[in-house]
């Protein structure tokens, strides 16, 4: 056992030379967690800015041009008058994303107390936007429309009204979600390259094999690989978190970063004893790539860092349970931005850990059979 | 060889002056001058290294000529004109087996495939391919994939392929190496065999055997890109004064002191050790599926004995050898090492063999020092004797001034030697070397050889060594032959070698014996008379060239399952998941009550929350406390709040103030919450209204109603309103990708140097290349629009010809931008990485998928129109769910015919036809 313990010991110190002397990827590397993180999060993303809006007015009056006046920066570009022949014809062009149509007489109507009605054509192929689009604009009238009464002293008092709170998040910041997840997401696409590559540029420079023929067991090589992987990613993770999240994006980051490095250390295990596995399922690189490639694309999809994985079909759910970086991000939500403690994420952690074990037993059996075919004459 | 007199009346075949050639800074020829008369025969010679296969290259024009000038058929191969000019003159066979052949397509096919590409006639094709595989003895094999054939088939049918088309200059590079004796001779009989029936053709060959370069009349001798000596061969052996090449060689490399080096290494006499045999194989047998890789081989190898295993590549030398390391399981047999069964789990006896593989296999990421620390440490040496056996191994294998260089600094002599050195450092009792010494020039091969001898001599150490030189052979004690996974003969050198006769006689009487299938029957020579193939460029070659591309690639692709399944079946997989992953509906969102007024209002309004679709209900909350754990564990993504005499308020208008206590975690999420929770509850205040009449509270002041009509999509539904974009970006991202690899792939393998030396255009090169990916891309569009409205139950509401007419653009538009890539990347690696890079980000950002057009700045709205994919976009999103009819997209239709022309353009533009 010792001896094995040394083996490992020693190949992970020949990884971390590989891994060092490999400039593509460290720069990809580097990149990765920094830039791309700091673009991601502070640039695009997926809440509504600059949304563009038509108006045909045909009232005209102080309340529609009141109306019209609320559709701000950044929210809204700035209102386009249009007339009521061109509706169909911009909405098919998408010149819009929203058409408001305000009727004649509509503050008159009001103020006869009726309760007229505003049409909003909304673009609905633009999901993101037509859905939180639509509710801005709701509160923006209902707000105006208030104001504007009580200008005329009407009392408009609602009959409900709402206190909201957003824990963890006070300010429904986007830009702390997004950094995290892409913090994830990256972490899912290195390790799983990272490792892959180790393993299948070992073997197209039949190394592994030479490595085999010595005292050395292939389990000592595979978890040497996630050893030092692991370790590099890691470090890269928690700079990241600290340097580019909290320094550079100015992120506060209330949970315990110990709990998180932990957390995180079991993930990057079971994530590559994937990348392992994956690796030895194709006899080259390319090949490789193309294999590793939609995994990684079906893990940031579904994984519920992008949308909620309760909104998913229940099959769907149960698929991506046998998945690491499903409950990763559950943690990671949780940890980073709930506080939460031990006691809560327990069973994230139990299941990342069982299945790195799964995968590194199918990783081990794969890996003898895999030499054996890698053997021609 | 056909011995004759120069033909120097045509004037020189080909002619150098004044050639230099670099790799970044290594210099790989040195003004190097040289004249080959027409229909003569020439050997150049040299180990690997030494700037044959960059000269051979510059003669076929395969490369660019960097310095000097190099005429070949009296031209300037320069000149781009005369290239392709004589670019049908001209056969060119590269280095490594088979390296130009396609391996997924048949004997026939490769061989029609050349045909194609060098226009001989449809109907004299025919005939000369089957004389050629007569003559080779391929005929019975012609339907086998080329990727199946042993190696001297693979050699034979290269040849074929060299000389479908009469060439008058036939250029050879390595053509023997690591091929049976028996088909080494084969092989240089048909050459003969050629020469003779045409005199005019004009013979190049570079061998790294040379024994084999006896054959041939005139040598060139070659050294670190300079050439030693050049001329007829008696003329170079007298210069050099030596009777064979091998000497003449030696002797032309050390001028002046011949006599310390030549002395061969001789072998001490064997002591003879007791105990059981170090090495037994018996029955040993291996199978890779149907295929039989060994054939029961036995043999057993005494304590300090060395033992050669002679035989061409694929015989099954390195698979015997896997075997008895305990890297392979034998699927049947017994195999033996020091007295113990092997068994892949025993430590202990792997702690007493060394072993070597037939390619470099130490880390390159490591110094010399390094992989010796590595080893040492692995073997777990004493820490105290550790440096010490480090520095005497260093010393002892002339590796100490080079401790802390790189392996892939070092030439490949030194490499071997650092590979046996790292092999030796634990002091094994048995050494398995696999090829140590092939490509190895002379010199380093016999110091190579003392070492083995002193390792076996002095320290009694097992030799069992691989190898497919007869000289090698020579020095072992004993001696087996193997051929096609079975052990023809087994003795000692001498005993083998019968009545003076060489060991390669004694081998190649030893495979004539076995008699394999297939043994050529030489053709008469009459029949290589030539067809009057037509040398001059034709007015449609262009077309047939497309033709030969794009037929050969599709049978490729056809052939490749991986490949295959990942333009059709990963599209299909990657849609699913984004259809059913990417929602922006909230459905079942967790949420818990937390009611602290308890009055039939409040009721009510909980009825309301539970019996929407947005929300799933969790245990109702108790106290305070029990919010945030709640909201922490991430139990509840919601928690709406009662506060105590809500209802009394609500009845007299008071307007009470519900909490909504949301997980912020995903903001996206919680805005959404937070509209649903609001929604419900005003649809609550109405119903509740409604009931009562409005009586029994003041009227509530009437205000404005927002009626939000969803255009294109009434339902709302996330799938309807994705899909037509996730067709667009997958379309985009997979068939550039597959394209790219197509392109790389060749240049990786090392058969995009059949469109260098071919007359065929790089034009035609890539629009045969892409016709392929735009039929499977084609496939694929279909099938993710019948997945689209079979399965995810879309409705193609436009007009199908727009989506057809315009899908199958997009197509063509995206397998070019992947030819575009391809010309800018080295590796398969790099072109997937970089489609995905550069086809994402303006995919899914600037063409209408996440973020609308309209509501992009107005420098990203050229962005996104610069990039086909949000001219797809308008068509997929016009069809899908606009309605539109085919009129609406002629901009669209007219931009996506533009971007293929200018990416294919750009590309032939930065692809060059010659290597550098």
């Amino acid at each position: 056992m010792a001896r094995r313990l040394a083996n490992v010991v020693y190949l992970s110190l020949k990884e971390f030379a590989s891994i060092w002397r490999d400039r593509g990827m460290m720069i990809f590397m580097v990149w990765a967690f920094t830039g791309a993180i700091y673009l991601v999060a502070s640039g695009a993303n997926i809440e509504m800015r600059n949304a563009s809006v038509g108006f045909v007015d045909s009232d005209g009056s102080q309340l529609s041009a009141g109306i019209r006046d609320a559709l701000r920066p950044p929210d809204f570009a700035a209102p386009v008058t249009l007339d009521q022949a061109s509706i169909d014809s911009a909405m098919d062009a998408a010149r819009f994303t929203f058409i408001m149509v305000i009727p004649p007489r509509l503050e008159q109507d009001l103020l006869a107390g009726h309760s007229p009605a505003i049409q909003l054509m909304v673009d609905a192929t633009a999901m993101t936007q037509a859905g939180i689009g639509t509710g801005y604009i709701a509160e923006i009238l209902t707000r105006e429309t208030r104001r504007f009464l009580s200008e005329r002293g009407v009392d408009a008092a609602p009959p409900l009204s709402f206190t909201v709170r957003a824990f963890f998040n006070p300010n429904l910041d986007d830009k702390r979600h997004m950094a995290v997840m892409e913090i994830v997401n990256n972490v899912c696409m290195l390790s799983i390259i990272l490792v892959g590559a180790a393993v299948v540029r070992e073997r197209e420079h039949s190394t592994i094999e030479h490595l085999l023929v010595m005292p050395v067991g292939a389990a000592e090589i595979v978890f040497a690989k996630i050893l030092a992987n692991g370790a590099v990613v890691l470090l890269a993770v928690v700079l990241s978190l600290v340097l580019v999240a909290r320094g550079a994006l100015g992120i506060t980051i209330s949970g315990s970063i110990a709990l998180y490095m932990v957390g995180a250390g079991i993930f990057l295990f079971s994530v590559m004893a994937l990348g392992v596995m994956l690796a030895t399922l194709t006899p080259a690189m390319p090949q490789f790539a193309l294999l590793a490639f939609p995994v990684i694309i079906v893990m940031e999809v579904l994984s519920g860092g992008m949308t909620p994985i309760e909104s998913m079909p229940a099959y769907l759910q149960m698929i991506m349970t046998a998945v690491p970086s499903t409950h990763y991000v559950k943690f990671s939500l949780s940890v980073l931005f709930r506080d939460a403690e031990l006691d809560v994420v327990w069973p994230e952690l139990a299941w990342m850990a069982i299945l790195g074990v799964l995968y590194s037993l199918i990783a081990l059996r794969r890996f003898r059979v895999m030499l054996e075919r890698s053997t021609g004459g | 060889m056909v011995v004759r007199p120069d033909t120097t009346s045509a004037g020189p075949a080909a002619q150098l002056s004044g050639v230099g050639h670099l790799y970044r800074e290594v210099a790989a020829l040195q003004n190097v001058s040289l004249v080959v008369p027409t229909g003569s025969d020439t050997a150049i010679i040299g180990p690997d290294g030494v700037g044959k296969s960059t000269l051979l290259g510059l003669l076929a024009g395969a490369r660019v000529i960097q310095r000097g000038r190099v005429e070949t058929l009296s031209g300037d191969m320069a000149d781009p004109v005369h290239r392709s000019r004589v670019a049908k003159r001209i056969a060119f066979m590269p280095q490594g087996l088979g390296k130009n052949l396609y391996p997924a397509l048949s004997v026939a096919e490769n061989i029609a495939f050349f045909a194609s590409l060098y226009a001989t006639s449809v109907v004299g094709r025919h005939a000369r391919m089957q004389r050629l595989l007569q003559a080779t003895g391929l005929a019975p094999f012609a339907d086998r994939p080329a990727g199946k054939l042993s190696g001297g088939m693979r050699q034979k049918l290269s040849l074929c392929c060299a000389l479908v088309h009469d060439p008058d200059l036939l250029i050879l590079d390595e053509p023997t190496t690591g091929i049976d004796p028996l088909s080494r001779r084969q092989f240089w009989q048909l050459i003969d065999e050629i020469r003779a029936a045409r005199p005019e053709l004009t013979l190049i060959v570079a061998t790294a055997y040379m024994e084999e370069a006896e054959r041939f009349s005139r040598l060139v001798a070659m050294d670190s890109g300079r050439v030693l000596a050049a001329g007829l061969r008696q003329a170079v052996l007298a210069r050099a004064g030596a009777a064979t090449v091998e000497t003449a060689y030696l002797n032309l490399l050390h001028p002046g002191d011949g006599s310390v080096r030549r002395a061969a290494p001789t072998l001490p006499v064997r002591t003879s050790y007791t105990g059981p045999p170090a090495i037994v194989a018996e029955d040993l047998t291996r199978l890779f599926g149907d295929f039989t890789a060994v054939d029961s081989v036995s043999f057993r190898i005494e304590r300090g004995e060395i033992f050669g295993f002679l035989g061409s590549n694929g015989c099954g030398k390195t698979t015997t050898m896997k075997m008895l390391t305990g890297l392979l399981p034998a699927s049947s047999g017994r195999a033996e090492l020091l007295g113990t069964p092997v068994d892949a789990s025993n430590v202990e006896t792997r702690q007493r063999v060394g072993y070597m593989s037939q390619s470099f296999s130490l880390y390159g990421e490591l110094t010399v020092l390094g992989n010796l620390l590595l080893h040492a440490r692995l073997y777990h040496l004493p820490m105290a004797e550790r440096d010490e056996r480090i520095r005497k191994t260093l010393q002892r294998f002339d590796l100490d001034a080079l401790r802390n260089a790189y392996p892939a600094a070092l030439p490949l002599g030194v490499r071997q030697r650092l590979q046996l050195a790292a092999a030796c450092l634990h002091r094994p009792e048995v050494l398995i070397l696999d090829e140590p010494t092939s490509g190895v020039d002379p010199e380093a091969r016999d110091a190579f050889w003392r070492y083995l001898g002193e390792l076996s001599r002095r320290d009694g150490v097992t030799i069992f060594i691989s190898t497919h030189f007869m000289n090698e052979a020579e020095r072992c004690d004993r001696v087996s032959f193997m051929h096609a996974g079975k052990v023809l003969a087994v003795g000692a050198p001498a005993e083998l070698r019968k009545d003076g006769q060489g060991l390669e006689d004694a081998f190649v009487a030893c495979l004539q014996r076995q008699a394999p299938p297939g043994t050529p029957s030489p053709a008469p020579a009459g029949d290589w008379i030539p067809t009057g193939t037509n040398h001059t460029v034709g007015q449609h070659d262009w077309l047939r060239w497309v033709g030969a591309f794009a037929a050969r690639e599709m049978r490729e692709l056809l052939r490749d399952p991986i490949r295959l399944s990942f333009a059709l079946i990963a599209p299909l997989i990657l849609m699913l998941t984004f259809a059913k992953g990417i929602s922006f509906d909230i459905e079942a969102l967790p949420f818990a009550i937390y009611d602290r007024d308890r009055s039939s209002q409040s009721l009510s309004l909980t009825r309301h929350l539970t019996g929407s679709r947005y929300f799933a209900e969790r245990p109702p909350i108790q106290d305070d406390a029990d919010v945030d754990r709640r909201l922490q564990s991430g139990d509840a993504a919601l928690v709406v709040e009662i506060p105590p005499g809500f209802g009394r308020d609500l009845l007299r208008g008071y307007s009470p103030t519900i909490g909504l206590w949301l997980d912020g975690a995903n903001p996206a999420r919680a805005n959404t919450a937070r509209g649903y929770a609001e929604g419900v509850a005003q649809s609550f205040v109405a119903a509740l209204e409604q009931g009562r009449g409005s009586r029994q509270r003041p009227a509530a002041q009437a205000l404005i109603t927002l009626e939000p009509r969803f255009v294109y999509n009434q339902d709302f539904a996330s799938v309807y309103a994705m899909t037509p974009g996730v067709i667009m970006f997958l379309l985009m991202m997979i068939v550039s990708m597959m394209t790219a690899l197509g392109v790389v792939r060749e240049r990786e393998i090392g058969s995009i140097i059949n469109l260098a030396v071919s007359p065929a255009t790089t034009l035609t090169f890539l629009i045969g290349k892409l016709l392929p990916y735009v039929a499977i891309g084609t496939v694929t569009l279909l099938m993710m629009v019948g997945l689209a409205v079979f399965g995810l139950g879309l409705v193609i509401k436009g007009s199908l010809a727009a989506l057809l007419v315009g899908g199958v653009l997009y197509v063509i538009t995206a397998a070019s931008f992947g030819i575009l890539v391809s010309s800018l990347v080295r590796s398969q690696v790099a072109a997937i990485f970089a489609c995905a890079l550069l086809t994402l980000m303006p995919a899914l950002n600037f063409s209408g998928f996440l973020q609308p057009v309209s509501n992009l700045s107005p420098a990203a709205q050229v962005i996104g129109l610069a990039f086909p994919s949000s001219w797809f976009q308008q068509i997929s999103i016009g069809v899908f769910a606009k309605g539109l009819p085919l009129i609406a997209f002629t901009n669209a239709f007219l931009a996506l015919t533009l971007f293929p022309l200018v990416y294919v353009m750009a590309a032939q533009l930065l692809l060059p036809k010659q290597e550098r």
